[in-house]
């Protein structure tokens, strides 16, 4: 009998904390794919965030560092300049790397660091329990924006990837999302480009992956995907941004 | 390299660093440290090495725990607002063992302060200075040959015990031109280190690396404290370094680290002629601080004096080794003030006249 599904052995085989119908899971295992399917893994070395997949050292069976909030793409230069030959990269929540870590992919990226970046966007801070990020929508409620976030009082949501797009540094930047089976498979397809892009020495790579938080976000995991649909795609439009080959 | 020739302290500083085998240097620019990283900027690519000018001080100490992280010798320099900003980055190098080196070239604050020479963080340098429950291993030279040769040697201890070090140095080491030696620097036997990321497989002989202060489980986290704490107990013991000057037959001490206690010595010197029996106690490790010998010291002269650039911060220390068994006396000069010999020498006999 052929095996058709099997568990990536870049991911460790132990559970995930995630909760459930969080989609921090689906992109752990895209990004072991990735690894694995361009046959990387004695060459990876991963880096954590503070957020929700601070235990991804735990998950990614490789080499990993856990950085301090934000810092990622700088432990992953230090790594990088270090050890060119190696495959590096970063796994960042929105707080992590739009808010608290701006400064530091906006360098890694116009340096072109030849790391990859793997953003997941939820619009929310889910580890301390559903404060406003820099992406959340306007009107979305969040603990510290109870009566939604209001444009006048807390800004705008940021389109990280439009922006970093604008750089000369990279060579890869594209929104995907996995709120069905074509667009999970779409999302694995730039996940691996994106490391490609490393391992050929081109430039910055950066995937954004919209995801979902049902617990902060206070619905079901089916309403969470519907929300990613109509909400979060029109804020945060799919595709590439920019790709130079 | 067995000649002396003139180098200002920080090129000194950055050419030990490069003998001594470090390859990667990320820094970002402040007076009065910016001839470090000019100086590796040209010198690191000579010898395969990396520099890196980083976007702040915050990204650097960050660059500098990812390539501490993967094993190879590595160094940050910065001077006292930008080390501030390193802090988080230092707490983190603790908290997942990271060996590298940091130097402090001090300057007059708090705030922006000034660009003029300062020992005003010596509080910061000594207690941790970041967040959690730890200390720092901290080297004060006191003239740039000395610089030359704690900054190897820092390297070493970073090694030796997997934590980060901070060389300590005032604005005049810095900037001072001083006649060096280049010592013939021979790397002593060090643990391998096989907790370093390099990239892994199954059976590649090694468990997989993982670089974290993360200890989610406070009996974990006390667990893990505790094993720092013992291994810096073991670090004070074996590393503690201090230089002590006319103290055989003191009745009076001065304590002064850095280049106090170079001008504290000529105070001292100025006061023996004029027949006053003072000696001078500097203190090379400021963490660990010679603590036991100034306990006897103590029990010995009738007063000491602590001379700083600040307005007391060692002093603390002094005390708490003298312990009561002598009267501890304090004079500093803050901001980028450079106390003069005269001024020292005043201040030992206006205090030895009240004992
Ligand atoms: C310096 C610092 N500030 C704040 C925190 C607290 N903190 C932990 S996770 C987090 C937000 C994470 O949100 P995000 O990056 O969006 O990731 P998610 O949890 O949603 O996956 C914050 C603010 C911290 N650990 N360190
Ligand atoms: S809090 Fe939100 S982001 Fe975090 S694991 Fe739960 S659902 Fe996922």
């Amino acid at each position: 009998m052929a095996i058709v599904f099997e568990k990536p052995k870049m991911l460790a085989d132990v559970p995930l904390h995630y909760c459930p119908g969080c989609t921090h899971g689906i992109i752990h295992r895209l990004v072991a794919e990735a690894i694995e399917g361009l046959n990387v893994q004695d060459k990876a070395i991963g880096v954590a965030p503070v957020g929700c997949a601070v235990f991804a050292y735990n998950y990614f069976n490789c080499d990993m560092f856990e950085a301090a909030h934000g810092r990622a793409p700088a432990v992953a230069t230090g790594i990088k300049r270090a050890r060119p030959d190696n495959v590096v990269f970063t796994y960042q929540g929105d707080g992590d790397l739009a808010s608290i870590g701006a400064a530091e992919i906006v360098h890694a990226a116009t340096r072109g660091e030849k790391i990859t970046v793997i953003f997941v966007n939820n619009a929310i801070y889910g580890m301390t329990g559903g404060q406003m990020a820099p992406t959340t929508l306007i009107g979305q409620k969040s603990t510290t924006s109870p009566l939604g976030r209001d444009a006048e009082k807390n800004g705008y949501p940021i389109r990280v990837s439009e922006m970093l797009a604008t750089l000369d540094g990279p060579t890869l930047i594209q929104r995907v999302s996995v709120h069905d089976v074509k667009h999970v498979i779409e999302a694995g397809k730039a996940i691996k480009k994106a490391f490609q892009h490393q391992i050929e020495g081109r430039g910055f790579s950066l995937i954004e992956v919209l995801s979902t938080c049902p617990t902060n976000w206070g619905m079901t995991p089916k309403e969470s995907m519907d929300w990613v649909v109509q909400k979060m795609i029109p804020q945060y439009p799919l595709g590439v941004k920019k790709e130079v080959l | 390299m067995n000649d002396r020739v003139m180098m200002k302290g920080n090129e000194a500083i950055a050419e030990a660093a490069v003998q001594a085998g470090c390859r990667c240097f990320f820094g970002y620019p402040i007076t009065p440290q910016n001839e470090i990283p000019e100086y590796m900027s040209k010198r690191l690519p000579e010898v395969g090495g990396v520099f890196l000018q980083a976007e702040s001080e915050v990204s650097a100490i960050n660059m500098v725990y990812g390539a501490a992280g993967t094993g190879v010798r590595v160094m940050t320099s910065s001077s006292s607002p930008g080390i501030s900003l390193k802090q988080e980055g230092i707490s983190y190098l603790v908290g997942a063992e990271l060996p590298c080196v940091i130097v402090n070239i001090v300057r007059g604050g708090p705030g922006l302060g000034s660009i003029q020479p300062a020992q005003s963080d010596y509080f910061q340098a000594t207690r941790g200075g970041g967040h959690g429950d730890y200390n720092l291993c901290v080297f004060a030279p006191g003239t740039v040959q000395e610089a030359v040769e704690l900054t190897q040697r820092a390297f070493d201890v970073a090694d030796k015990y997997r934590t980060p070090v901070m060389v300590l140095g005032d604005g005049i080491i810095g900037q001072m031109m001083e006649p060096v030696r280049m010592p013939e620097y021979k790397m002593p036997q060090l643990p391998e280190k096989s907790w370093a990321a390099t990239g892994w497989t199954e059976g590649c002989g090694r468990p997989r690396a993982v670089i974290n202060s993360l200890y989610i489980q406070a009996a974990a986290c006390e667990k893990h404290n505790l094993n720092i704490y013992n291994k810096m107990n073991e670090l004070a013991k074996q590393e503690l370094l201090f230089d002590t000057q006319m103290m055989e037959d003191a009745d009076f001490a001065v304590v002064a680290y850095g280049t106090t206690a170079r001008i504290a010595l000529s105070s001292v010197r100025r006061l023996r002629a004029a027949g006053h029996k003072v000696g001078l106690i500097r203190p090379i490790t400021l963490w660990p601080f010679p603590s036991a010998y100034i306990g006897q010291a103590a029990q010995k002269v009738k007063g000491m004096l602590a001379v700083e650039m600040s307005l007391g911060q060692m002093v603390e220390d002094v005390r708490l080794a003298a312990n009561g068994a002598c009267p501890v006396g304090f004079f500093g000069r803050t901001g980028g003030v450079i106390p003069g010999v005269n001024e020292i020498a005043e201040k030992v006999l206006a205090m030895k006249e009240g004992l």
